[in-house]
């Protein structure tokens, strides 16, 4: 085997590798067995030192808001967990709409599974206790898509109840509004 | 005659022994399972009868000795004369094949008729909903002050005509119970329903027979059926609320319990633990096996399980928490006092 | 315009066969006109039905090794309890593929690339009536299978099972792609099917030999135009379900959806409606072999001509009426269920009629026990025990224990592959040396066919068994201590045999292939018109076009045919008879060798795996496949006027 079509052949690999859906379709039932937590903290008014932008997302939690598993098990977190008691299905009632641009505590998902877990002021639950980690990174990877920032192949277009908000698939993503701004 | 007997003896020994096995569907240990016994008794003779007819004819036809005289072929320039016996034998075999099939059709009938009958008049009611990969069961009495809330298991009184109805809180699955009667699907959206008249004292199995996802081989039901005494006995115990702790240990693992993830998800009744995730509680102890069938119920099994579902049951809904070896300890103790 | 008036008007110097053009001169200028250009670009644009069919088989059959494979990885975590040599996942994964592969991409291709290829030849014509339409549908069932395993390699297989049950498949319980990978191949699969049946019903009602009226044509093509019926009526059933299902995941649509008044039964009626007539598509074109086996084999034409056609056209209507018969255990009520147990057991009846007739042919001719023939002699001994395992759960009680177990994967491979795959095997061996005029090796026919028989019986009788003790289908595992045990080792033995058995027979074509010893245009002294021409058979097939007077021309004792003349040489020139009567009716023009099928193929296929991620790739991807589409039916140049025949 000449060494061009081994490196020719090696590229097509990589190729497919790239279309491969590792993220979108691996199914990680199992978390992390240790070490795996949600950071605490990571509130958006939290200043670091430097060029004062937030460390990059970890690689474990980039693997969660992508990951259709991971978001069809937040799914049925959502309702399992009653989050439709105060934020409805997006919408928000007693507790602030999720599909807004208006994110107080931050919208990435580090920062979405902090408030999770940590719980916030004027009656969100702490859950740390109470959920697992993954579950908790679960349920920030479902909350993500109710903005529309998760890609379009990875939600799934309704779920098997009444119908109570336009198709996750057909939705426009809403920017990510920074915590600090005007528009807030 | 030795070769003879042996393979009359294996081929003998092959349905006996689908009369063993705690799920079998040859076991007639109900009015329905029973009736199903003795149908498939009928069409298996009337099959097999059938099958030796044609196999043998078949052979004759292929090995039959013929006369140089009677050649069809090509030589002879005859290859489409007929026997005149050849018209009679296909009226004769279309009349035996629209009556043999009409006779099985008949009876047939007659067991449906049968299982209908079984069904009128029943005496209890247990309402079943399926989810992945458990069963809720809940007995429905006319009181609801006796509601009785159980999961992947069943208790029936022995000669009582009992009526489950069933629904799913997700997919598609079935319920069925082999030695006792055949399988229902489970279908959202729609109320089915199931009859089982027990005969026969003993401990069966049942499992979900519809895929329904990634466990579907591991949602078993665990069934007990009983002397009416023994089930008012076990009725009466259902109702009580769970048994308070009494050592240390235990009064750890109820704090544990009921404040921690258990209690998102478990419904532990008389306790704080009012989760409707997942499979109720309250008399787990009672129960032959942990997860729906997955593993039997003993102290190592429920450590494993609590420690880490995921190994055992990969896919299931219960996360693998990190629980520390203490905390662990003190939840298996409580967990064993709830009988 | 009066007779005489037209052979004025027709141009005298096209060049026709006749009395005057005849022998080795008029087969070199049919070989020029009707041979496709060399090279990649000549081997894209084929529209040969022979290459065709010989594509269609070779890809089905390499889908099939690959199935068998994943059945044998699944045995071996079966053969023992508790077992976890596969992760559930990964076992939901392979009988999915399994079951898609066998059913999609082996079982109804196989069946159609057989059709494709000995239609045209048993019928006497040059080629089928689309030949493009025919390339075109190759190609589709390619991507498509292409498409499923691709998605396999790269962890987007679907794992539902082949029949896809919602809600399990729809958006909430199935995330990721996996569902839409399988409903589009769904899609191209459905197309390809389609297209062929299309082309095939065509081809048999207005391209047949003069002289080959319906009650004359061989029982094959009789098979081949009830199954390319069928296909028609009932293949739309699963691409509608296959369609809503993508339109439920991707767009939020509520076909499926119980709580906004959608049914999850409506899939299952949907797919089974489908379902049942497909597994007929599948076993009929089985019983066409027997017939062709049987009749060459015991030197006697078939016996009950008309009870064997009427029988095919009976169990092809019977069987739209059979499909609830998978949903007994659903809940619906039971008298509708009585219907559909009574409508079961009847079309036990045409085939009790087909299984008389053939026992009737051997009794009155002499069988000779040549590796078809034991085929056949396998296929009666297997798929009569399936049959009747079908008529015990036809019945309501019955079924309603044994639906879902392994008492229904018995009965499902014992009609399958004892009424499908047997005869198959049993047909590649027969028309082997039609194909490739060499014949394969009588020995190693012989061992692979005790091989695969014995070893089926051990890898799927036992399965009644353990149905009964009630293991249910579709698990990855079954708990130690339910007597489960032997069965399922005994199985996973019998399929190791089957899978020896197979690599023999494979082992035995490629030997052949090289190595087997020639054969000449009629080796088994078969009755039917293909085999009169060559082995392998020109590009032309036959040099002129046969006259038919019976039902088995080639032992009708004259040394050679009547034949047509007058057809043109220069350039690809076909003869339309009537539909019933073959009298000879009109010509028509054939067509060359066009790349547009590939083209469109390329095109639809863009558009429908991008039409997983996105609806717009429907709407984007139609210019280009109006573009390919376009092109491909541009007019040419006028054709020739429909002329009168002169025989």
């Amino acid at each position: 085997m000449s060494s061009r079509f081994r490196n020719s052949a090696a590229a097509a690999v990589a190729l497919l590798a790239l279309l491969g859906a590792c993220d979108r379709e691996s199914r990680n039932s199992r978390g992390q067995p240790l070490g795996e937590t949600v950071p605490t903290g990571a509130s958006p008014d939290t200043i670091y030192p430097g060029n004062s932008q937030p460390p990059p997302l970890s690689a474990q939690a980039a693997a969660y808001q992508n990951n259709a598993y991971a978001i069809s098990q937040g799914q049925q977190l959502f309702t399992q967990m009653n989050c439709v008691g105060c934020h409805s299905h997006g919408g928000g009632g007693m507790g602030p709409p999720l599909m807004d641009p208006k994110w107080r505590y931050g919208g990435r998902i580090d920062q979405i599974a902090a408030s999770i877990a940590e719980g916030r002021p004027n009656g969100m639950p702490a859950w740390r206790t109470k959920l697992t980690s993954e579950q908790i990174w679960q349920l920030a990877a479902y909350v993500r898509s109710l903005s529309g920032q998760v890609p379009k192949d990875a939600v799934s277009a309704r779920a098997d109840t009444l119908s109570n908000t336009p198709p996750q698939t057909q939705q426009t993503p809403e920017p990510v509004l920074p915590a600090g701004s005007a528009q807030q | 005659m030795k070769p003879v007997r042996l393979t009359v003896s294996v081929m003998a020994a092959i349905p006996v022994s689908g009369c063993a096995g705690i799920q079998t569907a040859l076991g007639g240990q109900a009015v329905q399972s029973s009736d199903f016994v003795s149908l498939f008794t009928i069409f298996m003779v009337v099959c097999t009868l059938m099958y030796f007819v044609i196999v043998g004819a078949l052979m004759w036809a292929v090995l039959r000795r013929r006369r140089e005289s009677e050649a069809c072929t090509v030589e002879t320039g005859k290859h489409e004369v007929s026997t005149p016996q050849s018209r009679v034998a296909l009226i004769a075999w279309t009349s035996v094949i629209a009556v043999g099939l009409s006779a099985l059709a008949v009876a047939s009938f007659f067991t449906d008729r049968s299982l209908a009958a079984a069904a009128r008049n029943p005496k209890l009611a247990i309402t079943v909903t399926a989810h992945q990969w458990w069963w809720d069961v809940q007995y429905t009495p006319v009181d609801p002050s006796h509601i009785i809330r159980t999961a992947n298991e069943l208790h029936l009184p022995v000669g009582v005509p009992t009526e489950i109805t069933l629904k799913s809180d997700d997919v598609i699955h079935s319920f069925w119970i082999p030695k006792l009667a055949g399988k229902q699907d489970v279908i959202p959206g729609r109320v089915t329903d199931a009859q089982i008249l027990p005969r026969q004292i003993g401990q069966y199995r049942g499992q979900c027979a519809e895929f329904c996802g990634a466990e579907h081989a591991n949602m078993a039901l665990d069934v007990t059926v009983e002397s009416m005494a023994d089930f008012k006995k076990w009725a009466a115990a259902q109702l009580q609320p769970a048994t308070a702790p009494t050592t240390p240990l235990a009064a750890a693992g109820f704090n544990y319990v009921t404040t921690r993830q258990c209690s998102v998800c478990h419904n532990i009744t008389g306790t704080p633990a009012n989760g409707q995730v997942g499979p109720d509680l309250t008399h787990f102890a009672s129960r032959k096996t942990i997860a729906a069938g997955t593993l039997p119920l003993t102290t190592g099994n429920l450590y494993g399980w609590i420690a880490d579902p995921q190994s055992q049951k990969p896919g299931s809904q219960m996360p693998t928490m990190q629980i520390a070896p203490q905390d662990l300890h003190a939840i298996v103790a409580y967990l064993e006092t709830l009988k | 315009m009066t007779p005489a008036e037209k052979a004025r008007a027709r141009p005298a110097n096209v060049p026709r066969d006749g009395p005057d053009l005849t022998g080795p001169e008029l087969e070199a200028r049919l070989h020029k006109t009707w041979s496709r250009p060399r090279g990649l670009i000549g081997w894209l644009s084929s529209v040969d039905h022979k290459e065709i069919g010989i594509r269609y088989i070779v890809t089905a059959l390499v889908f099939f090794a690959m199935a068998g494979l994943l059945a044998l990885h699944m045995r071996l975590q079966l053969a023992t309890p508790d077992s976890n040599l596969m992760t559930p996942e990964l076992y939901n994964e392979s009988f999915t593929m399994h079951g898609s592969t066998m059913m999609f991409l082996f079982a109804v291709p196989v069946m159609q690339g057989m059709q494709i290829y000995l239609t045209p030849l048993m019928a006497g014509t040059r080629n089928m009536a689309f030949p493009r339409l025919t390339a075109f549908s190759y190609w589709m069932y390619l991507s498509g299978g292409l498409m499923l395993w691709i998605s396999h390699v790269l962890n987007v297989s679907p794992d539902n099972g082949w029949f896809s049950y919602v809600p399990l498949a729809g958006p909430q319980y199935s995330p990721g792609k996996r569902a839409d990978v399988w409903a589009q191949m769904i899609t191209f699969t459905e197309v390809a099917a389609l297209a062929v049946a299309v082309t095939l019903t065509a081809t048999i009602l207005k391209q047949r030999a003069p002289g080959m009226t319906l009650a004359r044509m061989p029982i094959f093509l009789w098979s081949t135009l009830v199954t390319s019926l069928m296909v028609i009526f009932s293949m739309p059933s699963v691409a509608l379900a296959s369609s809503m299902l993508i339109s439920d995941r991707s767009v939020g649509t509520q076909f499926f959806n119980p709580a906004e008044n959608g049914d999850a039964l409506l899939w299952q009626h949907l797919f089974w409606f489908f379902g049942h007539p497909e597994v007929y598509i599948i076993f009929l074109p089985g019983t066409a072999f027997v017939s062709e086996i049987v009749v060459t084999f015991c030197r006697r034409s078939i016996h009950g001509y008309s009870v064997v056609a009427l029988s095919l056209v009976a169990t092809g209507i019977l069987a739209f009426g059979l499909w609830v018969h998978h949903m007994f255990a659903t809940g619906l009520p039971r008298v509708g269920y009585s219907f559909f147990t009574a409508a079961s057991m009847s079309v036990a009846i045409p085939t009790g009629l087909q299984i008389f007739c053939w026992i009737a042919t051997m009794w009155e001719g002499r069988p000779r026990l040549t590796v078809p023939m034991l085929y056949v002699i396998g296929f009666i001994f297997t798929f009569v025990i399936g049959g009747l395992s079908g008529v015990i759960i036809a019945s309501v009680p019955l079924d309603l224990q044994l639906t879902d177990t392994y008492f229904i994967v018995a009965h499902l491979h014992y009609v399958l592959i004892g009424g499908s795959v047997f005869p198959l095997l049993g047909a590649i061996t027969y028309w082997f040396p039609k194909v490739t005029g060499r014949m394969m090796s009588e020995r190693m026919g012989k061992v692979a066919f005790w091989t695969i028989f014995l070893g089926f019986q051990l890898a799927f009788f036992p399965m009644h068994i353990s149905g009964l003790m009630g293991m249910p289908r579709r698990v990855f595992t079954y708990p130690a201590g339910m007597g489960l045990e032997l069965w399922n080792m005994l199985s996973t033995i019998g399929a190791f045999v089957v899978g020896a058995a197979v690599l023999l027979f494979v082992v035995n074509l490629l030997a052949s292939l090289f190595r087997g010893a020639p054969a000449g245009p009629n080796p088994w002294d078969a009755p039917s018109l293909e085999w009169a021409a060559a082995s392998p058979p020109r590009p032309y097939n036959f040099a002129h076009i046969p006259v038919v007077e019976s039902r088995t021309p080639l032992w009708d004792g004259a040394d050679s045919l009547r034949v047509v003349h007058g057809l043109r040489v220069d350039e690809p020139e076909l003869l339309l008879t009537t539909v019933i009567s073959a009298t000879p009716d009109l010509r028509e023009p054939g067509v060359a060798p066009s790349l547009w099928p590939f083209v469109s193929t390329v095109a639809v296929a863009v558009a429908f795996v991008c039409s997983i991620f996105s609806p717009w790739a429907l709407v984007f991807g139609a210019v280009p496949i109006g573009i390919a589409l376009t092109a491909w039916f541009w007019p040419k140049k006028p054709p020739p006027e429909g002329e009168p025949v002169i025989v």
